[in-house]
């Protein structure tokens, strides 16, 4: 069963073209990075992966459900991490949890031991009695992406999910999510204009201007520097 | 290419438990019984949504305090001044000749639900708000479940701060039966959802809120104003015909009406009419301002 298969997706934000014809797919277990610069098209496709609205053309499937056909089964398979914050800081990362969990069906001891496993995951354990408030940057990210885990989805999907953090914070992120589609199998989309987020058995679309510019491993598409390689797709078309 | 960090660093201790829920088992779950499942996860989100905005109203306790504040402002010095200058005939609901503070309570009722309801509704397209609206709307449960859950919470906390307004009103001498009190709640409870389900319609077509000061004057306060709330509809008359028929069609005067005969454990029937059908109509336009392949579309995320 495939993680998330993109078909054909066209959007326009009233005369503007926002996505053209972007087709990809991420196969279980895949850490996929979507790099592109600021108004690619990537915060547009993650509206539409997660049925904030609907495409005027083409087709998503996540875990095997066509989001158009089942939504709220699809939906049930996802994780998001947004770029705005979803924590409420008047509430303990606890509660927090638990608000998310309900969201999704889960409540009572099946919803407690599940926020404490993710924090477990994410080495946040001892803070869960803690008002979201008392975090700093990284720690609310983190919580975010326990958050997104709460309800075991199979694909997940992160929007710039490292935008204000330090380097050190970066690095722990970005590394924890390789990891939870390398150990756990989840299907990963972390969309980024961070060249050194990504690692070369990455796979990787390039979107630009609502086009997929290059599909493929990063290493593959990189070459020596993805960086200098970046520059050059982008430029060229631009 | 990439700094190599120290794995162990982030997640010392191994996860004891891991998948306590899987996705897949509640798709086989859903399926087996597909409407008591879905009806469950339904209920569990909305009690999560009930509990989710006491716990924040118990939190700003200065939300509380503000709330009373302005009607209060009112009923105590507005309606002093204006004692004198207004002189009121019996109309129903009223037998005998009223203070002007009897007849503006039901008003400043009106007004604690029209501000809370705006509050509450347009708090989803506030810029801090909006992480939490796509975590609503991207639960897996239908989207005019969720705005229902959302309403009916906000519309719950208007209620509590309309009584909390009511009791320290009876302290100040402006007392009503118990039965009054008791055949308000329902007439209170309406006009509450009336006024959100109108704050979400607003929400899903402004495309974001800078503050909220635009709102009150060109929604609170023409609203507010052109009711029944302040003055009645006969004295509206007197002063222009015009104004009073602007009233006379403002849902609005007919949440007033409706909680004011209700205070008095009489019934309002056009009232409760038009306020039933305007919730009908606001709550439609709402759910079709929020489809997603509408509403949200036409503002650029």
């Amino acid at each position: 069963m495939s993680g998330l298969v993109i078909e054909s997706i066209t959007h326009m934000w009233g005369a503007k073209q926002a996505l053209e014809d972007v087709s990809f797919s991420v196969a279980r277990g895949e850490f996929c990075a979507l790099l592109g610069p600021n108004g690619a098209g990537k915060s547009t496709l993650f509206g539409l992966m997660t049925r904030l609205f609907t495409p005027r053309a083409g087709a998503i499937s996540i875990a095997g459900h066509d989001l158009a056909r089942e939504p709220h089964g699809a939906l049930r398979h996802i994780g998001v991490v947004f770029q705005q914050p979803t924590v409420d800081l008047d509430l303990t990362v606890r509660r927090n949890l638990l608000y998310f969990a309900a969201l999704h069906g889960l409540f009572g001891r099946r919803a407690e031991v599940r926020v404490m496993a993710v924090l477990e995951r994410l080495g946040m354990a001892e803070r869960s009695g803690e008002r979201a408030e008392a975090l700093n940057g990284g720690h609310r990210r983190r919580m975010e992406i326990a958050r997104a885990l709460m309800h075991c989805p199979s694909v997940l999907l992160l929007d710039e999910p490292t935008v204000g953090l330090d380097a050190a914070a970066r690095v722990a992120i970005v590394d924890h999510v390789h990891r939870l589609a390398a150990d756990d199998g989840l299907t990963v989309l972390w969309a980024t204009h961070l060249v050194d987020e990504i690692r070369p058995p990455d796979r990787l679309v390039i979107l630009h201007r609502g086009r997929v510019l290059a599909a493929g491993e990063a290493g593959e598409i990189g070459g020596t520097d993805l960086s200098e390689r970046f520059i050059e797709l982008t430029g060229a078309v631009s | 290419m990439n700094a190599v960090p120290d794995r162990d660093a982030f997640a010392p201790n191994p996860p004891k438990t891991l998948n306590v829920v899987d996705a897949d088992r509640l798709d086989r779950d859903a399926q087996g019984r597909a409407a008591p499942a879905f009806f469950h996860c339904a209920i569990v989100a909305l009690s999560a949504i009930l509990q989710r905005e006491a716990l924040r109203f118990l939190g700003q306790r200065g939300r509380l305090l503000a709330a009373l504040a302005r009607p209060l402002v009112w009923l105590i010095v507005f309606a002093a001044g204006f004692r004198a200058a207004l002189g009121l005939s019996i109309t129903p609901p009223y037998q005998t000749y009223i203070t002007y503070e009897i007849y503006i309570t039901p008003g400043l009722v009106g007004m604690i639900l029209l501000f809370n309801g705006m509050q509450s509704s347009l708090s989803l397209v506030y810029d801090r708000e909006m992480g939490s609206m796509r975590l609503l709307l991207t639960a897996p449960l239908p989207r005019w479940w969720l705005l229902t859950c959302k309403l009916v919470a906000g519309s719950l906390i208007s209620v509590l701060q309309a009584y909390v307004f009511l009791a320290v009103a009876a302290a100040w001498g402006v007392r009503f039966t118990p039965g009054g009190y008791l055949a308000a709640l329902p007439a209170i409870m309406l006009g509450a959802l009336m006024v959100g389900a109108l704050g979400l319609v607003l929400s899903s077509f402004i495309r974001q809120l800078e503050n909220f000061a635009g709102v009150m004057n060109f929604v609170i306060f023409p609203v507010f104003f052109l009711s029944s709330a302040l003055y009645p509809l006969w004295k509206m008359a007197e002063a222009s015909p015009h104004l009073r028929d602007i009233c006379a069609v403002n849902p609005f005067t007919h949440a007033v009406e409706l909680i004011r005969f209700a205070l008095y454990a009489k019934l309002d029937p056009l009232g409760l009419a038009v306020t039933i059908a305007a919730l009908a109509v606001f709550g439609a336009a709402a759910i079709w301002g929020y489809d997603p392949a509408r509403g949200l579309a036409a503002r650029k995320i």
